[in-house]
């Protein structure tokens, strides 16, 4: 009976398997390490690309990947219809998507915390406008806006930035300006003020730093979806325009050939596949290390 | 109730009306808005560059041009496609129902299988069923729809050659569409019913009802999940109104001829009419979306009601 026993509480593959999940979960090595590779793989893409993203050479078009039959060890992840490397095109379409992803943050987060902690601190005909306007985006269709918007000016990398900024402050704003409220009632902040300091040294030496949990949990939130985004548009021909490579145009750029060259679409949307997977990952394991009122949702 | 019904429709109409001035400035953004009404395809004469500045009514304030154009758009005239040469919304209404279709049918399935799956999620919290579920929301909330769209095509029609890879017709030809387009909303719904209905689960009446010994089966369904629906339901209505970024890529990838079809082509062609005829007809979609799902949430929940 003792045996049985054991059998079902320690040895059952499946709790082994939940075992090793709930490791990984608690210290999110993998997803980090993946970020890393292909963030620093981009940061010096033209040291450790192979070959160069836009020349291709003609007499290797569409070789296949490295382990299939008439693939090559030359050409890693294959090539293209014009003999392009995959593997150096996709490693150069990352500085686009972490670019992107870098500026837009910068842009959105900063405006956002600003207008949040401006619309919390101050409270008021401040808080009032700066609300109805952060509805306001809230309540805008990106892609229509994105469509028209590329219509107008033509597809480029600063539109692209651009229209993202535009449609990411506003969860920014709210999430600070909620936690500005908070904190403004705190004990230390009416301390402050009874030593005199003035309102903007307590919004930004006193209250911001508080918030900054909050904006970091945010952003990580934000890349994923911000690459996501990112190829999307490059995808559909309204974002990054070749023939710069971006994740995006570059399975965009395989798609007629899906049939005989499967490899030119299916590496790069791995790429974008692992950055995001990973992101969302590393974004909900920071919110709940640093918002535990959030943990287990 | 009436009031919050009020409320949210006057905010909708002034959102609206934001959304048109922007489309309105946008065709103004890079000088004379004739080049965009004017197709850069084929030459045009001075007659026409005049007939159409006067159609326009350049001459005129700016605000007056904007009434103009409103009125214009408000009696359903976008002005003439460079493509089609019919007025854009035309087309529009003839591309539309190939979207509701396909938008509905995923939709549907996404409900069915994310509810009961957050559910069963919740319930089974921390089993290995619980693992595969979340992992496989958080998959589908990561993994790119163009890219997903193409690698089915690539098995199923390429190399097993089951499935149609594109055009509409029998159920056949909605299989893959549905299922790259309704990932990403089943997937959500599973976390979120999982989130709420974990904490209902945890709320003091459903330890009353576990005390007094009501079944488990009573317990989570006529306890729990009535209170753990008002999230799930919100989060349909704003998918909804979410739905237009993934018609767009599905209908490209599947050429599934629907309004996401034409808003592509539309941005590829320069064709500025139909762009904006999209963009209006879309965002009426988007806003009309928003504002059941303010009123669900609103009925649904009375501490929103009476807030």
């Amino acid at each position: 009976m003792a045996s049985i026993d054991l059998m079902e509480s320690n040895s059952h593959p499946l709790r082994a398997l939940t075992k090793a999940y709930d490791f990984f979960r608690r210290w999110p090595v993998i997803p980090v390490a993946v970020v890393l590779i292909l963030l620093l793989s981009a940061i010096f893409a033209p040291l450790v690309a192979p070959y160069d993203p836009l020349d291709g050479d003609l007499r290797a078009r569409n070789v296949s990947p490295f382990w299939t039959e008439e693939g090559s060890s030359k050409y890693l992840f294959g090539t293209d219809h014009i003999g392009r490397d995959i593997l150096s095109r996709t490693i150069h379409g990352g500085r686009v998507s972490f670019q992107v992803a870098a500026a837009v943050l910068v842009a959105g987060a900063g405006v956002g915390t600003l207008v949040g902690l401006a619309s919390g601190y101050m409270g008021g005909i401040v808080d009032e406008i700066f609300m109805r306007l952060t509805d306001f985006a809230f309540a805008m269709p990106f892609i229509v806006i994105a469509l028209v918007a590329s219509v107008v000016w033509g597809p480029s990398l600063l539109l692209v930035i651009i229209l993202l900024s535009i449609f990411t402050w506003p969860p920014f704003a709210r999430q600070v300006r909620a936690e500005a409220l908070q904190l403004k009632e705190a004990d230390y902040v009416a301390l402050a003020h009874v030593a005199g300091a003035s309102g903007f040294r307590i919004a930004f030496r006193h209250i911001l730093p508080g918030v900054f949990p909050t904006v970091l949990v945010l952003s990580s939130l934000q890349v994923g979806f911000l690459v996501l985004t990112e190829s999307v548009l490059s995808f559909l021909g309204v974002g990054i325009p070749p023939p710069q490579p971006s994740w995006g145009n570059i399975v965009a750029g395989g798609r007629d050939y899906i049939s005989t060259a499967w490899w030119i679409s299916f590496f790069p949307g791995v790429a974008i596949l692992l950055v995001v997977f990973s992101m969302n990952f590393c974004g909900d394991w920071l919110r709940d290390k640093l918002d535990p009122r959030l943990r287990q949702l | 109730m009436r009031r919050l019904i009020l409320r949210r429709l006057a905010s909708t109409v002034l959102v609206l009306l934001g959304l048109t001035m922007i489309v309105f400035g946008l065709s103004h953004a890079t000088g004379d808005p004739r080049l965009l009404y004017l197709s850069t395809q084929k030459k045009y004469s001075a007659e026409e560059w005049e007939a159409q500045g006067e159609a326009l009514g350049l001459n005129k304030p700016l605000v007056v041009q904007y009434g103009l154009w409103l009125g214009r758009a408000v009696r359903g005239n976008f002005g003439e496609s460079f493509v089609s040469k019919r007025n854009s919304l035309d087309d529009i209404l003839e591309k539309l129902p190939a979207t509701l279709q396909l938008s509905g049918v995923a939709i549907t399935v996404s409900i069915l299988l994310g509810v009961p799956l957050g559910v069963f999620s919740a319930v089974k919290r921390g089993t290995f069923f619980d693992y595969v579920g979340r992992n496989f929301a958080i998959l589908g909330q990561s993994v790119p729809a163009f890219w997903l769209a193409l690698v089915l095509i690539y098995v199923f029609s390429v190399e097993l050659g089951w499935l149609p890879t594109s055009r509409r017709g029998d159920w056949s030809h909605y299989v893959l569409p549905v299922t790259v387009l309704g990932w990403y909303p089943t997937a959500g719904l599973l976390r979120l019913t999982r989130s709420s209905m974990l904490e209902v689960l945890d709320s003091e009446y459903i330890k009353l009802a576990r005390a007094k010994g009501a079944s488990t089966l009573r317990i989570i369904w006529l306890h729990a999940f009535r209170n753990a629906l008002i999230a799930p339901v919100t989060y349909t209505m704003i998918m909804l109104a979410n739905f237009l970024t993934g018609t767009v890529v599905v209908e490209t990838v599947f050429a599934w001829p629907g309004i996401g079809w034409l808003a592509i082509n539309a941005a590829l062609n320069t064709d500025f009419p139909m762009i904006t005829g999209l963009a209006l007809v879309f965002g009426v979609i988007f806003l009309f979306f928003s504002f059941v799902a303010d009123i669900c949430y609103g009925f649904l929940d009375p501490r929103i009601r009476y807030g």
